[in-house]
């Protein structure tokens, strides 16, 4: 399994990136850690005609507090964002991506890109409410997660442009729970759901819920969300509103799971999330 | 054929220039041109982890690595970590643990678990098991390779 | 070390670390990908991604055309072979629809995957670009992929025989029927074991070398003079002028027990192409073409008294061979038959087999070949009989096990088990698992709403193959003897080569085969070098499979050792002068008995040999060759228990416990024994949780990666532990059995009656694998006994 043909450049500044990928033409990708693009090109899935190498541009790696909100390069990888333990429910979810090797290739940016419906990341930058920024020839601008994910395997990202940083509010005081369900954990998720939730005296002031492979894009479960805003976080209340975790989803079926099965499993892990978020997470 | 790139490469502690394909992938490039044969190939997919390798000092599959992307990268594989004379210490544990069956696996298994004792010294044995679970073996069942690590991360702990 | 130094007394039964190791943990070991010859030309296979279909045409010229391609060949290009490629077993009286099988297909494809053409080039990267500018034009047939639909009638996968069928085969003793009369109960399943892939994690490789009339093949494989004799045969040259290495291999499984169109093609290519030819096979194509196993359908009928006395077993067996019959296709549920009385005393025992062809993968071969089968039909089916008579499922085991007392025990069909002690090794089980303990902290768990199951497995299996009278051309069948031959030479100085005509490759045999020969010998098994897989090194041999390599192999080690000790004594007698039969060996010496002091080390006796002095009439040279054919086959058994997690909600299993103790007879190397049992109980395991071969209603396979096909992680198996006793088998010196297969025979029945005790209190009574989360919420989900695929019909 060996990739197509292509021609490569490793610029050594953002304003080139962009400029290689605006003379390469439509075929033209870029390429972060390449977990994502690698494996699909070795398989002939993709085949670019350039591939332009982020590796040498400054300023796209690493975590740092600023204000509210933690920028992140688009650079950093899986690894670091499981090793700051700070980054609360993106860390979590960050630690049980695919294996060791693979996180410590696999960069955050590269995966917001690439906008696979099973990755991740993208259900946590949806209930962190992260931006990201995007720069293409015209200049820069700014993308709320939820406005990111288009289609399957269909991003917002232009093919002119470089997603360079994430900004994820630090959401103090909000408890975080995630649950990955697979066959093995080195697998994508069958469905993933990630929660946070803000509470004062036992009731739920707010909270965010975020569906992994429950359809095309990363989704919000927002009948569940509105069911438990406001109410006393009882076992029971929990329960159910997570009942309410798979409505309006229309999840790919595959051979281990129905799409049946993929919604009762959305309902469970939703219950066992905001559990986990409610548990001190 | 696309137009072809220097790379510069260490690997083992030896330096390496070649001129490379673009889409040349790094365990080709070990393997065909270097001659390094210790790290295996087991799948297309990236979850058999036959390939690990460490890069800069972490453990990385070799078969989802462009050479390219290796430019000016510290490599070091099997044959850098020790030798028949001079065993690194998760060798000897494999070893003497009977670690390994066919072999095919265990280049790979023996450069995963080195670099998460690197990074985890004192492993238990839930965080050795998922600590590999990017390795896949059809010999052992695993467990003489979870008590290699075991074994390995103890007795560099009495050195310690 | 020196090669005269003296040796504790007794290598067998220490667990010496792997003699092999050394290469393999250095990276220095060499895999057929990992051998290159100057001039070497890469092959690159265009392959079906119909599951039926007429080739109307192959365009090549594109492919030809790019630069770095040497060739394009089709099915036409080799018309020139001497045959299609073999299927090996001709049963006595019975009719095998075999149809021909060729290295690239004729104007048909029969599954996803068959190959059309090859692109021969300078290098992996070229080829694998031109394999893409092949055109080939299909027009798509009729597919059949559910072997009970294909059984049923047309469309038919092969239209010259009019059938799917492929053949009837029956092994019977006693009378079911009069069984059935006689019992108080009878329990009707419907047993399914589903299609799994061998999947070693080096996947096939060959490279084959023609020059001046001579092939060299280096390939992959657990068979290298079964893959040189039809080399030969196919291609019309002489025997002697092929030589066939298995280098390194990087595990089997039962799929490298094959002779494989690969194989041939890359032989034939590099005689037409005067240049070495290698192709290193991709995952995909080994999860897509590689041989399949399993597949079975049975429908089991067991009766029993009311006290639990077993008094009949009845099996039919629908085995799906997929497109074509490989080397053993249909032999192998046959081997499950052999021991479909398991370790029970069961008077009346029938097992009938219908082959069916599919348009899928064949099937052959794989880890246990039919006696996992065998025994996920007895031991699921014993535990629901329990379940019927309301008997403890151990009691019902242990009242029909046949006695110690019986052995050597002839069972209803005439197959006579070695030797045996069942409730020894269930009373050693026992040791380690307290039922009732476990009993009372299920009911507490349950409270708490965990789901917790314990499942038990008490085996036997037939292996060490094989007496050649019972498996031959007038027995079961095989066109090929089946003993194994051992050479052993010691050198002028002493050292020791052992040429076993097995072919290990990840069992530990060099180490193993070095201890028995190390104690024979009175030296260290360091200096005890153990050389197989190479046809033109040591005599003509019978490889590796179906957990023979020790009993039979290692048997042929032994007796070949026992003829140069022989010698030697003879030799030493002579020196000594003393007589040869009051020579020993010990303390490191060929000494006379009563005078330890006076002896001569090994090094001595082969100076004296190698220089001619010997006695007169004898031969100089220190060097013996045997060939071995057992008088039976070996049976080891076992008693295994498995504890499980089901979480009720999402029907996910956890596998937490798992404990087994075995009896391979005399343990050789103890540490390889525990590796053996716990590799063979993951693939059990995996069979029974996690891995299943599938293919669309169209013949798409959808499992062609190690991303769909789920081989387990270290992260989702538990420690195990392993225990055994050693009842000895009398029919080889050694007293050793088999075990390479013995945990993966065990283990898909434990792991499913664990499941099934531990979500009976949900009403699901019965499940078939693979027991997949979805699965197992779908069992829930109906709960009350309706599970998926055959609900009890008791």
């Amino acid at each position: 399994m060996i990739p197509a043909e292509f021609e490569y450049t490793a610029p050594e500044s953002l304003q080139d990136a962009i400029g290689a990928l605006a003379s390469g033409g439509e075929d033209a990708k870029l390429i972060a850690g390449g977990h994502s693009l690698i494996p699909m090109m070795k398989l002939r899935v993709a085949a670019p005609s350039l591939l332009v190498d982020l590796r040498k541009v400054p300023g796209l790696h690493g975590v740092e507090r600023q204000n509210g909100h933690w920028r992140v390069g688009a650079l950093t990888t899986h690894t670091t964002l499981e090793q700051t333990p700070e980054l609360g429910v993106v860390s979590a979810v960050a630690s049980t991506i695919a294996d060791m090797q693979v996180r410590n290739r696999g960069t955050i940016g590269g995966s917001l890109a690439h906008g696979d419906a099973a990755s991740d990341l993208p259900a946590a930058m949806l209930i962190t409410e992260a931006e990201v920024t995007l720069q293409g020839p015209d200049g820069q601008r700014s993308v709320a997660a939820a406005d990111l994910f288009k289609g399957y395997m269909t991003t917002e990202v232009g093919p002119q442009e470089v997603l360079t940083e994430i900004r994820i509010p630090a959401l103090e005081g909000w408890g975080y729970g995630h649950e990955k369900f697979n066959r093995r954990s080195e697998d994508w998720a069958m469905v993933g759901v990630c929660a946070v939730v803000k509470s004062s005296g036992g009731t739920c002031e707010d909270v965010r819920i975020g569906l992994t492979h429950m359809g095309s894009v990363p989704l919000r479960a927002t009948a569940a969300e509105e069911a438990l805003r406001g109410q006393e976080l009882s076992a029971e209340n929990i329960a159910k509103a997570a009942e309410q975790a798979a409505e309006g989803t229309n999840p790919p079926a595959d051979l281990n799971a129905s799409a049946d099965y993929k919604r009762h499993l959305a309902r469970v892990l939703t219950r066992r999330a905001i559990q986990g978020a409610v548990g001190g997470g | 054929m696309s137009s072809t790139v220097n790379v510069r490469l260490n690997v083992n502690g030896t330096e390496h220039e070649l001129d490379v394909e673009p889409r040349l992938l790094l365990v080709h490039a070990l393997r065909d041109r270097l001659g390094l044969t210790g790290t295996h190939v087991g799948c297309d997919t990236s979850n058999c982890g036959a390939c690990t390798i460490h890069m800069n000092g972490e453990a990385v599959k070799s078969c989802t690595v462009l050479a390219v992307q290796a430019d000016g990268a510290e490599v070091t594989t099997i044959e850098g970590i020790g030798t028949e004379d001079n065993l690194h210490p998760m060798q000897e544990a494999f070893w003497n643990n009977h670690g390994l069956q066919c072999g095919y696996c265990t280049p790979g298994m023996i450069m995963s678990a080195s670099a998460l004792l690197a990074r985890n010294p004192n492993p238990s044995e839930e965080e050795v098991r998922h600590g590999l679970e990017g390795n896949l073996c059809r010999c052992t069942g695993y467990h003489n390779i979870v008590k290699s690590v075991l074994d390995a991360a103890s007795k560099s702990g009495a050195q310690a | 070390m020196s090669v005269t130094g003296a040796a504790p007394a007794g290598h067998v039964g220490r667990e010496l670390r792997r003699k092999e190791d050394p290469r393999l943990i250095t990276g220095r070991a060499r895999y057929v990908d990992d051998i290159s010859l100057s001039g070497q030309l890469w092959a690159a296979f265009v392959r079906s991604p119909e599951a039926h279909a007429k080739v109307v045409s192959i365009d090549t010229s594109a492919a030809a055309a790019r630069d770095g391609v040497h060739a394009v060949f089709t099915g036409e290009d080799m018309s020139d072979l001497g045959g299609a490629l073999p299927m090996a077993w001709v049963p006595p009286g019975v009719e095998v629809n075999n149809p021909e099988h060729w290295p690239l297909a004729r104007g048909v494809v029969k599954h996803v995957g068959d190959p059309v053409a090859v692109v021969v080039g300078d290098d992996r990267y070229a080829v694998s670009d031109a394999v893409e500018d092949v055109i080939v034009e299909y027009e798509p047939l009729p597919a059949v992929i559910d072997p009970e639909v294909a059984i049923a009638g047309a469309p038919y996968v092969h239209d010259q025989f009019g059938t799917n069928e492929v053949h009837q085969w029956s092994l019977a003793g006693g009378d079911v029927e009069a069984g059935f009369a006689e019992a108080d109960v009878i329990v009707e399943r419907r047993v399914v074991n589903h299609r799994i892939a061998g999947a070693p994690i080096e996947c096939r490789g060959v490279l084959a070398d023609y020059r001046a009339g001579s092939l060299t093949l280096y390939t992959s494989t657990q068979v290298p003079h079964f893959v040189r004799l039809f080399m030969a045969l196919l291609l019309g040259l002489g025997e002697d002028h092929v030589r066939v290495v298995a280098p390194e291999v990087g595990g089997g499984f039962g799929q490298k027990l094959q002779v494989y169109g690969e194989e041939l093609f890359a032989c034939w290519a590099s005689r037409k192409l005067g240049r070495p030819v290698k192709w290193i096979e991709t995952r995909t194509e080994n999860m897509t073409v590689a041989h399949q196993g399993r597949d079975q359908i049975s429908h089991v009928k067991m009766g029993a008294k009311r006290d639990g006395t077993i008094t009949a077993f009845h099996v039919k067996i629908l085995a799906d061979f997929g497109a074509y019959n490989m080397i053993l296709t249909p032999l192998i549920p046959s081997l499950g038959a052999f021991v479909m009385g398991g370790c029970y005393k069961i008077p009346n025992v029938q097992t009938d087999i219908t082959g069916v062809f599919t348009n899928k993968c064949p099937t052959d071969a794989i880890r246990g070949a039919g006696r996992p089968e065998a025994t996920q039909m007895i031991e699921v089916t014993l535990d629901q009989l329990a379940h019927e008579l309301g008997m403890d499922p151990l009691e019902i085991r242990r009242r029909n096990f046949i006695p110690k007392e019986d052995f050597p025990a002839e069972t209803a069909t005439g197959v006579i088990y070695d030797s045996g002690d069942y409730h020894k090794t269930l009373d050693k089980l026992m040791e380690h698992v307290d039922v009732a303990a476990f009993r009372a902290e299920q009911k507490e768990l349950r409270r708490q709403g965990v789901y917790r199951g314990i499942g038990f497995c008490t085996w036997t299996e037939i292996c060490g193959l094989a007496p050649s009278r019972i498996t031959g051309p007038n027995g079961v069948g095989v066109q090929a003897g089946l003993w194994e031959s051992a050479m052993i030479r010691v050198h002028n100085t002493g050292a020791v080569t052992v040429y076993t005509g097995t072919s290990p490759h990840g069992q530990g045999l060099e180490t193993a085969m070095a201890q028995i020969v190390a104690d024979k010998l009175g030296v260290d098994p360091s200096v005890v070098e153990v050389v197989h897989g190479d046809t033109s090194i040591g005599p003509e041999g019978r490889n590796t499979y179906g957990s023979r390599s020790l009993a039979t192999g290692g048997e042929a080690v032994a007796r070949a050792t026992d003829k140069v000790v022989d010698k030697a004594k003879a030799i030493v007698a002579a020196e000594l002068e003393a007589a040869p039969e009051d020579i020993e060996v010990a303390n490191g010496k060929f000494s006379v008995r009563g005078s330890p002091d006076k002896g001569m080390a090994l090094a001595d006796v082969a100076g004296v040999a190698y220089i001619g002095a010997v006695p007169e009439g004898m031969e100089p040279g220190l060097e013996e060759t045997t060939f071995y054919d057992p008088e039976n086959f070996v049976f080891p058994f076992g008693a295994h228990a498995c504890v499980v997690d089901v979480d009720p909600e999402t029907g996910k299993v956890n596998v937490v416990r798992y404990v087994a103790v075995d009896d391979c007879g005399r343990a050789i190397n103890p540490m390889l024994i525990d590796g053996q049992v716990h590799g063979g109980v993951v693939f059990g395991i995996g069979q029974a949780l996690y891995e299943r071969v599938y293919y669309d209603d169209s013949g798409q396979l959808t499992t062609g990666s190690f991303v769909t096909y789920a081989i387990p992680t270290a992260a989702e198996m538990p420690s195990f532990e392993t225990d055994r006793t050693e009842t000895v088998s009398p029919v080889n010196s050694l007293g050793a059995k088999g075990v390479g297969e013995a945990g993966t025979i065990a283990a898909s029945a434990a792991v499913t009656n664990a499941v099934i005790d531990a979500v009976r209190p949900l009403g699901v009574d019965y499940m078939n694998m693979p027991l997949s989360p979805m699965r197992v919420w779908e069992a829930i989900n109906q709960g009350q006994g309706a599970s998926p695929e055959g609900g009890p019909q008791s």
